[in-house]
């Protein structure tokens, strides 16, 4: 198991350190520093192996946290929890930095001690960590409290307490989609996908059972069963389904009912917490398809033209769009005409970047540039990093539709009528390149 | 007010103020002391000193300054065990509180020091707590049970805290379950064979339930535990998987790759002909490719994973080549790992995209990276003949881009390419030549030299080429050096008239010039070579090379499964098993994948059997050469009867027929090297001497390796024993009986005739272990008609002695099965020709009479292997 946590700043001086085990000993603490931290070269992996002890790190801005252990520990758990000891720290005091590590060093001992005991991941919900661990220190709880609490943490609704209470009763479904798309010059796509995730923020009262739904394929095929399904995906009912590749749930969500049924259910965390992920491959709508041409005027200058055209519903509109155009190490200078927009040379970032703030469905721009080059006798051709877009519209690009969300309490007198739901579909770009 | 000025304390006396300060009065100035003692130990500064003034301070209402004490207690107490022992009332006060939260804290934190006065102090407020009616208490009182068994596993086997922590599986708290199974796992760690862990059908069945309700962490916990169980058949295996299933769409990547191991694991039992077994393969695929999109360093150790689980089961991911491709942005481990897979996975199907793909990495800045595309699209030819000429093309365009460290990496994987299609793409030799230059890296130089030597004949300026590298022989590494001279005597051996000169020079640099003596002695041998016999040596230095293998980075197979039963943990990630990185009793233990569930046919087992485990190759670590076969003895590990069967000495040759000189004697084979011992005794009145022997050709190419060594004279009435080291290489002829031998012994008084049996385990050779697959595979393809069945009389042994015995004669158990009493020993044997002969053993308990089934290709062996079978059996 875990055998030790150390948490270090840029610099690789320790801020804290806390020791599980007894096999570990203090120079593991430099060992890390001086192998890792210190190392010349560039990481070449998150996991090391130094004098038969085993480092894991992950960096959040320029702090190191490195767990440390000499046994065969379950890898994936380690850093399932590197990250939620990040959340939990993040969701306790904000920003991981070396000034709020200082400042908070006592609660992250406390928490330290909390969520491993014996190097053994325990209780991670900040929802229920943060009913006893706080720095105000404990006050006066009744006996009642205490097993409340206790029974929270232990118990099987560890995510939400009793006795919620709420004068609106409300909930917001966001569903975030990122489409990620590697495009070859010619316009092939050779790999497209979309991560979706569904994030719920739930101000509900009590201990409500929700369930949730969505247009995917094998529900709306079984329910349409007995009627006549076509192959375009489309039940008798009319309503356009997806293929989801694959899903993964929050904690919360009955995965044996999901396996059996299908069927999404669960008693939420209160506040906001991601529901769901999901990975759709097939019937993937492309919001933008980039044209590339590159074309080498003699040794000394480049050409360059690229057309973006947007892929939706003329009535909607894209936002925040940015075009990433690589340019070679030695340019010199850059002349841009773009029709739409703002583009800029930055040298710094070896890349022409252009910048739509809105642009329509259904509609195509165009910018082109004269790259000038410094001669060279470098024997090395220019590598050509594909063209990278980012942009945001307000659909999700898998098709994923929400077809309910359904409360039920039977002990409070709301009814699922009673609830108040939003629902929001944002479509953002993941890695978005086409190669030139 | 910030916490981070107490950093920033460095002035001296700090002590000494600290102390005064933990002595205050105000409540407030003590927990300010406490936290700077508590910084100035986190960065590493010693505040030992201290230690009776903070733990004067624990005795508080105060949970935040009392956590800090404890904290601070943890870190000192082993330094300080005297004092430690003040401490002990407040711990075993607060054990008591009323408080559920300071019962724990008391119970956690006291199992976290480590000093002997405070664990017996311990004992009775852990037994309280297990039974504790809170179950936040008893989670943590669980876990204490195993950090007691670490700092003393007697006195918790002697308290009975075992058996408590064993009812805990059946507490109704699943939080509770989930870290007494974690807290069990670990102590059944370093008891591998206390059958602590006893896991039977209903213990498992409460796990499976407590692995809905319980929190991410614990559902690993279970899913790592479940893991070491070995069902009792198909269906339980299946109905634990259907259990197991929903697990792989949980959020917690960890989760998701447990659930991954067990189901890895549990589908070895399921028959392949199975619906269920299909379903399974299917579910597992989408999973996999979602730990992609998790975060980089999950994604590593995903990556790893998957390489195990590709190399396991192909089928799984054949479609998903594209998730593999590499992204602009991926972090360095990333993209080496995924090309990695990508290798594995192409196929004839998917080639032409792989191959575009790798054409762009070759491409981009990292040279490690880009080394690796290369050497990659070198293997997808190897792989996939058909794209062979694609990729040879695409090396080309590579080559032509002249950047130094592709350049190099193609030739060398170029070179590959000719060894596995030889004769096809020569035609590339005249750009590669261009490039001789450029090569500044021994592998690249030494690969380049290699294809001019080969291809001399067909490359006008060879010996220029040759030449050249010559000038700086000395400067070389020993791998150029090596090629260098290999090279030279092929061309002159193409090329005798216009290189004569070169080869004199290069034999020379190598053999009078040098101080390595690996390449002394290859020139030695070549100069004699090319100085006695010019036709032998064109047969030795041009001989037909055999060609070379697609896969030589596959896992070793008993690796590979040890590592399936590891998926998820360290293991995986550096691909060794735990024994190589951890210390101590810990993980030393091999995991092994269960039994095949493919019931019917003949043999009866599924393709990924079990071995027994007490059945490891001797040959493994026995050193090898002659001579040494007392070692090889020692080499076997404990309680194996190592060593091969020797016959007793019987006579040969009686004195009565040959003037005098009596032989007797009998066959023995050591460390891999088949012996004939010899015992000469004169019985004349005359000295003899000048002996020498000679055998007729045989059925096995039995030849003396040496002469008889006799070195004195064999006076009158004196005995010599003598043993001769036997080669296989003889000439061949089949004789009846097989093993018969046909013996001349020479003296000087006349030469003598006669003959003699040898067992014929000794042409046992010890690499005659067959994968398990491949004799699954061999049994079926044997015609039945080769099968011959012996019964073996009055044998005493239990089926795991006797296939002990056997081992000592390489004679190999590569399986073992139960059917009803009955033990099924399925056994290789590779003899020195090369026949393979496979057996099926049936030991029945009770019954002395062995059956035992020969299958072989060449049916006649068959008798001979079956007296060897009773011989060893029986001695």
């Amino acid at each position: 198991m875990i055998g030790g946590l150390f948490i270090y700043n840029h610099k690789g001086e320790v801020l804290i350190s806390r020791v599980y085990r007894d096999d570990i000993g203090r120079n593991a603490v430099d060992a890390f520093r001086v192998n890792v931290i210190h190392a010349r070269q560039q990481v070449r992996s998150p996991v090391t192996n130094i004098a038969r002890t085993s480092f894991f790190h992950v960096k959040r801005s320029n702090i190191w946290l490195a767990v440390v252990t000499k046994q065969n520990v379950n890898a994936a758990m380690v850093f399932e929890f590197l990250y939620k000891m990040c959340d939990v720290m993040a969701s306790y005091f904000g920003k991981i930095s070396e000034e709020n590590i200082k400042n908070n060093f006592v609660l992250i001992y406390e928490l330290l001690d909390e969520i491993l005991d014996f190097g053994y991941p325990q209780n991670s919900e900040t929802g229920s960590l943060k009913t006893f661990i706080t720095q105000q220190g404990i006050k006066g709880q009744t006996k009642e409290e205490q097993s409340q609490i206790t029974s929270q943490v232990t118990g099987q609704i560890g995510w939400r307490r009793e006795g919620i209470k709420y004068r609106r009763n409300e909930l917001f479904l966001d569903v975030l989609e990122s489409v990620n798309l590697l495009m070859s010059p010619q316009g092939q796509v050779l790999s497209a996908h979309v991560s979706g995730r569904v994030v719920m923020k739930s101000y509900l009262s009590g201990m409500p059972e929700c369930k949730f739904g969505m247009n995917d394929k094998i529900i709306i095929d079984k329910a349409g069963k007995g009627g006549v399904t076509n192959e375009a995906g489309k039940s008798t009912s009319g309503k356009q389904s997806i293929a989801i590749d694959d899903c993964t749930f929050n904690q919360c969500v009955r995965l044996s009912k999901f396996d059996s049924e299908r069927s999404i259910s669960f008693i939420p965390p209160d506040g906001e917490y991601e529901l769901m992920r999901y990975r759709t491959t097939k019937d993937i709508i492309l919001p933008f398809r980039v044209i590339p041409l590159v074309r080498e005027v003699g040794r000394t200058k480049l050409e360059v033209k690229v057309v973006i055209k947007s892929n939706f519903k003329p009535s909607l509109l894209a936002q925040k769009i940015e075009v990433r155009i690589p340019t070679p190490l030695n340019t010199s200078g850059v002349q841009v005409i773009c029709m739409k927009g703002k583009a800029k040379y930055k040298a710094s970032e070896n890349a022409i970047v252009w910048k739509i703030k809105r642009m329509a469905g259904m509609k195509e721009s165009q910018i082109s540039a004269e790259i000038e080059l410094l001669p060279t006798n470098d024997k090395k051709k220019w590598a050509r990093p594909p063209i990278s877009m980012n942009f945001e519209v307000p659909f999700a690009p898998s098709g994923l539709k929400v077809r309910y969300l359904k409360v039920f309490e039977s002990k409070l007198n709301y009814s699922d009528h009673d609830v108040i739901k939003w629902v929001r579909y944002i479509g953002r770009s993941g890695i978005y390149e086409t190669r030139c | 007010m910030t916490d981070s000025k107490y950093f920033t304390t460095t002035k001296k006396g700090e002590i000494f103020e600290l102390k005064a300060e933990l002595n205050s009065d105000k409540k407030e100035k003590k927990k300010e002391a406490v936290k700077k003692v508590i910084a100035s130990m986190t960065v590493g500064k010693d505040v030992s000193a201290l230690f009776p003034d903070v733990v004067n301070c624990m005795q508080t209402d105060n949970l935040e300054l009392k956590k800090l004490v404890y904290l601070y207690l943890m870190n000192y107490a082993k330094s300080q065990p005297d004092m430690a022992i003040m401490a002990v009332n407040t711990f075993v006060k607060d054990c008591e509180d009323p408080n559920p939260l300071i019962r724990a804290l008391a119970v956690r934190t006291m199992g976290c020091i480590r000093v002997d006065k405070i664990t017996e102090y311990l004992c009775e407020p852990l037994r309280k707590c297990l039974k504790d009616e809170d179950p936040y208490v008893r989670k943590t009182a669980a876990v204490c049970v195993a950090k007691l068994h670490d700092i003393n596993a007697q006195l918790v086997e002697d308290q009975g805290f075992l058996d408590t922590l064993k009812d805990l599986i059946s507490d109704s708290n699943p939080m509770v379950v989930a870290n007494a199974v974690a807290a069990l796992s670990e102590i059944a760690e370093s008891h591998p064979n206390s059958n602590l862990l006893d896991l039977n059908p209903q213990s498992i069945n409460k796990l499976l339930t407590a692995l809905n309700e319980c929190t991410e962490w614990g559902q690993i916990f279970i899913l790592d535990c479940l893991a070491n169980y070995t069902p009792r058949d198909d269906r339980e295996s299946q109905s634990i998987c259907e259990r197991v299933t929903p697990r792989l769409s949980h959020a917690n990547s960890a989760v998701v790759l447990s659930a991954v191991k067990v189901l890895m694991k549990f589908m070895e039992m399921l028959p392949k002909d199975l619906d269920y077994y299909g379903t399974l393969l299917k579910k597992l695929a989408p999973p996999l490719v979602t730990l992609l999109s998790a975060e980089p360093e999950l994604q590593y150790v995903a990556l790893r994973n998957i390489n195990l689980i590709v190399q396991k089961r192909p089928e799984i991911l054949k479609h998903e080549m594209k998730v593999f491709f590499v992204k602009y942005n991926d972090p360095i481990y990333v993209k080496l790992e995924k090309l990695d897979i990508m290798i594995r996975l192409a196929s004839q199907a998917n080639i032409a995209q792989v191959l575009a793909e790798l054409k762009e990495y070759a491409t981009e800045v990292d040279v490690d990276f880009v080394r690796k595309a290369v050497r990659a699209i070198g293997r997808c030819a190897i792989k996939v003949e058909q794209s062979a000429e694609r990729c040879v093309s695409t090396l080309l365009d590579l080559i032509q881009t002249k950047v130094n460290y592709v350049v190099q990496e193609a030739i060398v994987v170029i070179k590959d390419i000719f060894r596995k299609y030889p004769n096809k793409y020569e035609s590339v030799i005249a750009t590669l030549c261009e490039n001789l230059d450029s090569l500044d890296e021994p592998e690249a130089r030494a690969a380049m030299i290699w294809i001019v030597g080969e291809y001399a004949e067909r490359i006008d300026n060879a010996d220029e080429l040759l030449e050249s590298f010559l000038e700086g022989f000395h400067d070389e590494s020993t791998q150029v050096q090596l090629q260098l001279l290999t090279a030279i005597v092929k061309l002159f051996l193409k090329k005798p008239t216009e290189t004569q000169e070169l080869v004199q020079q290069v034999l020379s640099l190598a053999t009078q010039d040098s101080d390595n003596p690996d390449l002394r002695d290859r020139g030695y041998i070549y100069w004699r070579l090319l100085s006695t016999d010019p036709v032998a040596a064109k047969e030795v230095v041009l001989a037909e090379k055999p060609l070379i293998s697609e896969e030589t980075d596959l896992i070793e197979p008993t690796l590979l499964e040890e590592l399936i039963c590891h998926i998820g943990t360290l293991a995986s990630v550096y691909h060794k098993p735990p024994s190589a990185f951890v210390e101590g009793s810990r993980g030393v233990m091999h995991k092994r994948l269960p039994l095949g569930g493919d019931i019917g046919g003949s043999p009866a087992m599924g393709a990924g059997f079990g071995a027994a485990p007490a059945v490891m190759p001797a040959s493994l670590n026995a050193p090898v050469g002659g001579g040494l076969g007392d070692l090889f003895d020692l080499g076997g590990g404990v309680g194996m009867p190592m060593g091969a069967y020797i016959p007793p000495k019987t006579v040969w040759l009686p004195a009565m027929k040959a003037k005098g000189l009596e032989i007797s004697g009998t066959f023995a084979r050591r460390a891999g090297v088949i012996q004939m011992e010899l015992v000469l005794t004169n019985k004349a009145m005359s000295v003899m001497t000048d002996f020498a022997i000679q055998f007729n050709r045989n059925s096995f190419g039995l030849a003396p390796a040496g002469p008889l060594q006799v070195l004195t004279p064999l006076g009158p009435n004196q005995t010599i024993e003598v043993s001769l080291p036997l080669s296989t290489v003889g000439p061949v002829m089949k004789m009846d009986p097989l093993n018969n031998l046909q013996v001349a012994v020479k003296n000087n008084i006349d030469v003598f005739y006669f003959s003699c049996q040898y067992p014929i385990s000794m042409l046992f050779v010890e690499d005659g272990k067959m994968e398990r697959q491949v004799f699954l595979a061999t049994w079926k393809d044997i015609p039945n008609d080769n099968e011959s069945q012996f019964q073996i009389q009055d044998c005493h042994l239990n089926s795991e002695a006797a296939s002990n015995k056997l081992q000592g004669s390489n004679i190999f158990t590569i399986a073992k099965r139960t059917v009803e009493g009955q033990d099924m020993l399925y056994m290789s044997i590779k003899l020195s020709n090369g026949i393979w002969v496979l057996a099926e053993l049936k030991v029945q308990a009770g019954n002395p009479n062995y059956t035992i089934s020969l299958k072989c290709r060449a049916p006649e062996v068959s008798q001979c292997v079956f007296q060897c079978y009773e011989a060893v059996l029986k001695n």
